[in-house]
């Protein structure tokens, strides 16, 4: 049953159609990776599922609880609460606040006090701090980030930074999780432990994730289908093997006349 | 008693709450024994007043990283509904009426403003205030029940050292403590960055708007403590002038800063007070002095760090370090 449907998917900047009638679907508790050429258009798909973009036309529609919702057209905050979060292509983490601020600050939409306990610290306030600061430091653990709970985020080396917003991403407590490039960056070792951690965390989470990423071992390693972008459409669709092989694709990637060259 | 693990007297609330009381009493003492004369405790009253402003304003901007360039406008909303209320009902009821009513009314224009210039992204806030406070002065100035551009005049005053402690007391408190709280978090978090919070399940708007409401209600109050203390109050006091003067304040101590605010109204406060008798070349001296300040410390005073006992002993052990160090020359 798909978690997440996008049906004619299009979005114009006046002239220019940076994704137009984008079909697809990630079935609840899979891994799917969206891929292309600089420039296809995947970064744009993705501000369009969280709302950054509001779409020329088509619809996203998002499965919970066994109720779908048109989540195309909403604010970025309002598709979040419905289940959906992201990470950042360039890292966009709050900077200059901690570690644990920064994941402390993407559960805000679950905090249930108001501000007369915001004001005066009342035993709810007492209460709900407790709770969110436990499940922040859980989240912490499973990065790996628990020790560096009070550093500055700007502090973190690059890499951590990318784990640091997967773990924020992760404490909106998402049904679908799209990560925009989290591998970008990393050397081969790094990138290899970033690949199993994030099959982990699909696994133990239950959640389902849309991963775009140019390192082709990281995204033929762990990701069940693939989407393939170019000039803002899908050209092809389905197995890492069968896109490995697919003739668009190579051209895509390539240029045409690989074999005059 | 224990909290969190420590003993009463090791923690920082209690702590802060002694220091609180000591600077409280050391001042109560000083005016009961005529050492801090009238007008003395004038500009003591004064750097009260622009503590509450700094500290609301900083919440606003540098806290939630919103520019508001209206802030005396909400002060002087504040003084005139206190004073309305001041002068028809008598006593602690009608002193006590009046700051909530001042703190309500410009809360409610701040609401006004805000809802439709904190929806969009980038600086409208600051336009949209500097002419709202703009508006209210020459509304102020024009209609007859607020006596025109002469204001009124024989306010009853009410405000003494002990009242002023608690409001700048309350004032600290709640926003220290709404900053240590998840919306409080919130805000900071628009500072920091718009889109991400966005993304992160945060309704920007209505965080930025309950900023802003909280910062023009405190602004309100303060202005209502002024229309209590002094006898009269006009228009032309809450000038754009005066909005700059706050602004000043928040920068000169350290954006994001709750400890840089009050340290900037005071240190302002007292620089003033003491160029007060170069009655020409005052004004000249206090940009001169910005000036230098923010040559030396571009991020204010406290930057964005708070003052506290251990950030004291480092700067007290750096500068030791440094006499040892010129000592040691010397003697070479």
């Amino acid at each position: 049953m798909p978690i997440l449907t996008v049906e004619k998917l299009t979005k114009s900047f006046g002239g220019l159609t940076a994704v137009s009638n984008v079909n697809m679907h990630l079935d609840e508790g899979e891994l799917v990776g969206l891929i292309g050429p600089n420039g296809a258009g995947k970064t744009t798909v993705f501000n369009l599922l969280t709302g950054v973009y509001k779409p020329s036309s088509g619809t996203v529609t998002l499965e919970r609880d066994g109720k779908s919702q048109v989540i195309s057209g909403q604010k970025p905050y309002h598709i979040c609460k419905l289940g959906m979060s992201r990470t950042f292509q360039n890292i966009r983490l709050f900077k200059d606040l901690t570690v644990l601020d920064n994941v402390r600050i993407a559960m805000n939409k679950d905090i249930r006090y108001g501000l007369p306990s915001a004001f005066l610290h009342l035993p709810s306030y007492q209460r709900e701090e407790k709770r969110v600061r436990d499940a922040s430091i859980e989240l912490l653990k499973l990065m790996k980030l628990e020790e560096k709970k009070d550093e500055l985020a700007k502090n973190l080396p690059y890499g951590e930074q990318r784990h640091l917003e997967i773990a924020r991403a992760m404490a909106t407590n998402p049904v679908v999780l799209l990560l925009d490039e989290p591998a970008a960056g990393m050397n081969p070792a790094e990138t290899a432990q970033l690949t199993e951690l994030i099959a982990w965390i699909r696994e133990n989470y239950h959640l389902t994730i849309l991963l775009i990423e140019h390192d082709m071992s990281l995204v033929m390693k762990i990701c069940q289908r693939i989407y393939v972008l170019d000039y803002g459409m899908v050209i092809a669709d389905g197995t890492p093997e069968e896109i490995r092989n697919n003739q668009q694709v190579i051209e895509a990637y390539l240029g045409e006349d690989v074999n005059d060259a | 008693m224990k909290i969190s693990g420590k003993t009463l007297g090791q923690s920082a609330a209690f702590r802060k709450l002694v220091g609180a009381l000591v600077i409280y009493a050391v001042i109560q003492i000083l005016l009961a024994t005529g050492l801090l004369s009238d007008y003395y405790f004038a500009t003591i009253v004064t750097i009260g007043i622009n503590v509450i402003l700094a500290v609301s304003l900083n919440l606003i901007t540098g806290f939630t990283g919103q520019f508001s360039l209206g802030h005396a406008g909400f002060m002087s909303i504040g003084a005139y509904f206190c004073a309305f209320i001041t002068l028809r009902v008598e006593g602690i009821p009608g002193f006590l009426l009046g700051i909530l009513v001042g703190g309500c009314a410009a809360a409610l224009v701040g609401v006004l403003v805000g809802l439709p210039t904190l929806r969009l992204r980038g600086d409208y806030l600051a336009i949209a205030t500097l002419g709202m406070a703009e508006i209210i002065r020459i509304i102020f100035q024009n209609i007859k029940i607020t006596n025109g551009a002469a204001g009124l005049s024989n306010l009853p005053q009410y405000v003494n050292w002990p009242w002023l402690f608690l409001f700048i007391a309350a004032v600290v408190a709640l926003t220290v403590n709404f900053l240590h709280s998840s919306p409080g978090r919130a805000c900071i978090a628009i500072r920091e960055d718009e889109i991400a919070a966005e993304a992160m399940g945060i309704n920007t708007t209505r965080y930025k708007v309950t900023a802003f409401i909280i910062g023009a209600f405190c602004a309100g109050v303060a202005g209502a403590l002024y229309a209590t203390y002094f006898p009269r109050i006009k228009p032309d006091t809450f000038g754009f002038m005066k909005s700059v003067d706050i602004l000043v304040i928040v920068v000169f101590g350290g954006l994001g800063s709750i400890t840089g605010s009050i340290l900037g109204a005071i240190v302002l406060g007292l620089i003033s007070m003491f160029l007060s008798s170069y009655t020409e070349l005052r004004m000249v001296l206090y940009a001169l002095l910005l000036v230098i300040i923010m040559i030396f410390r571009p991020q204010g005073l406290m930057g964005s760090r708070e003052l506290s006992l251990a950030l004291m002993k480092r700067a007290g052990d750096h500068l030791m370090g440094l006499f040892r160090k010129k000592e040691k020359e010397g003697r070479v």
